[in-house]
């Protein structure tokens, strides 16, 4: 009887745990600034990145309810159209409720670019940019740049293809060398800048890398695997719009240092 | 006395009678402005303020406007703060009630944007229409200070109060370039690559019409800038 009684205590414990945990920041990560060659796009062919510091996971449906309860206008009823299409939390049951099947640690996702910004401001953070959220994925489990290491990027590619991550929990794939969670094998991500890849209209015809990113056929002719990763990426960012929602992109929050 | 409490009790009931489902066949009007606040008709008609076509209450309500009659498609929706080129501090949403034709450039551009201005002049001489405001939204705020705009405006002779450049913080601008589905990037410390996008508002701030492209003919955005005004 008495261990029953402190097995119920224990659950209610974890419980509020849990919910204490739900109000809890995401844990920032340092990241070391450097030099990155973007896949494409600069006169210059690298850029210098100050060090950063990046949410060690993405952020979770449970926090993100969290968020739309203190601030109603981003709540499924309430967000305004400009902001979001119509997909818009597509599998949540209402303003307030998860969907059936959503696991409270898994990463929201069917959020607009417009909905991620808000969150990190609120949160006195920022979405990260392009080039900071490429330095920081560019880690394995135990290198700061794994560019050249070809099982890793044989890893990222075949996540790639694996459906139906996004309902994984945060924190179920691999932790990186700063500390960082699931940046290949979860979901895509948001980031702040990620209307700077042109792939459209004139774009096109200005240079070779543009061309080469716009048909994803001729990255067979890329050095690595890791530009195959990339390549789909930076095609991904050049097809989308701030106000879609989509199943797999949700985003994490970064600051400046 | 008595009379008052009678008019604020048919007062509230008209509120509540607002915010209730009708049935088809006891439809009620509004003026699409809520120039008379919640104010319903039986019939329909013209709004005694704005003179707009009173609209099915149903209809207005699918319509979706706000307590400032702005559309949840309205750019007048974002908060961002900018400066002009007489470094006056304004919204978006001061620019409500006129058609805008927006551009977004950089003033040390050589190469595209001196024949987006020159799109954009030739479109206000072809609309010439006073009531029209035309924007040139910078993406280099850093360089274009108010004081550079009006410099710039005074080479490219964008005079009159219908011109307005626009310098905003580097977030706000990113935001506004997502609103027109434009897309940018800092090449190097002087040039930005960038879509060539001319944007069309309604008096609402809802878009209504784009133009991508260098030297592509103007005359369907000129005539839809027509339209709106009409």
């Amino acid at each position: 009887m008495n261990r029953i009684r402190s097995f119920v205590i224990l659950i209610a414990l974890l419980l509020a745990s849990a919910a204490v945990q739900a109000q809890r920041p995401t844990i920032l990560k340092s990241v070391k600034g450097g030099y990155i060659v973007p896949l494409y796009g600069l006169d210059t062919g690298r850029v210098w990145i100050d060090d950063f510091q990046i949410d060690e996971h993405a952020v979770t449906n449970e926090q993100y309810l969290d968020f739309v309860k203190k601030y109603p206008e981003w709540q499924k009823s309430q967000v305004k159209s400009i902001f979001a299409d119509a997909s818009y939390l597509r599998n949540w049951k209402g303003d307030l409720t998860l969907g059936e099947n959503s696991n409270p640690l898994a990463p929201v996702t069917n959020v607009s670019w417009f909905a991620a910004k808000a969150y990190c401001a609120c949160q006195g953070k920022r979405l990260p940019t392009v080039e900071e959220w490429e330095l920081a994925a560019l880690a394995s489990e135990t290198k700061a740049n794994a560019a050249n290491d070809s099982a890793f990027n044989q890893r990222i590619v075949e996540s790639y293809e694996t459906p139906n991550t996004s309902f994984k929990q945060v924190k179920s794939t691999y932790k990186n060398y700063w500390g960082v969670y699931d940046m290949h094998g979860l979901i895509w991500e948001w980031t702040s800048d990620f209307n700077s890849v042109l792939i459209s209209g004139e774009s096109r015809k200005d240079g070779d890398a543009d061309r080469d990113l716009f048909c994803a056929g001729s990255a067979i002719n890329a050095a690595n695997l890791r530009d195959y990763a990339a390549f789909m990426r930076y095609a991904f960012r050049g097809s989308i719009k701030a106000n879609y929602n989509i199943q797999n992109l949700g985003f994490r929050c970064a600051q400046t240092n | 006395m008595t009379f008052k409490y009678i008019f604020q009790l048919a007062l509230v009931l008209t509120l509540l009678a607002a915010c209730q489902p009708k049935a088809d066949t006891n439809e009620e009007f509004a003026c699409p402005m809520k120039c008379e606040g919640h104010k319903t008709y039986d019939q329909p008609g013209t709004c005694p303020v704005c003179k707009m076509d009173l609209v099915k209450v149903s209809e207005l309500e699918a319509s979706i406007l706000d307590e400032d009659g702005v559309s949840e498609e309205s750019i007048f929706n974002l908060t961002s703060k900018w400066k002009t080129q007489n470094n006056e501090t304004i919204n978006l949403s001061d620019l409500k009630g006129e058609v805008m034709v927006v551009v977004m450039i950089y003033t040390s551009c050589e190469a595209a944007c001196p024949r987006l201005v020159a799109d954009m002049r030739n479109i206000f001489e072809k609309v010439d229409n006073s009531e029209t405001k035309y924007l040139l939204v910078s993406i280099d705020p850093k360089t274009d200070t108010p004081e550079r705009l009006n410099a710039f405006a005074k080479e490219n002779h964008l005079d009159g109060d219908q011109w307005v450049l626009l310098q905003g913080n580097e977030d706000d601008v990113r935001e506004f370039s997502n609103v027109l589905s434009m897309k940018y990037k800092k090449i190097s410390p002087i040039d930005f690559s960038h879509t060539n996008i001319i944007s069309v508002f309604d008096k609402n701030g809802v878009l209504a019409y784009q133009q991508e492209g260098l030297g592509v003919s103007n005359d369907k955005l000129v005539a839809e800038v027509k339209s709106l005004n009409e």
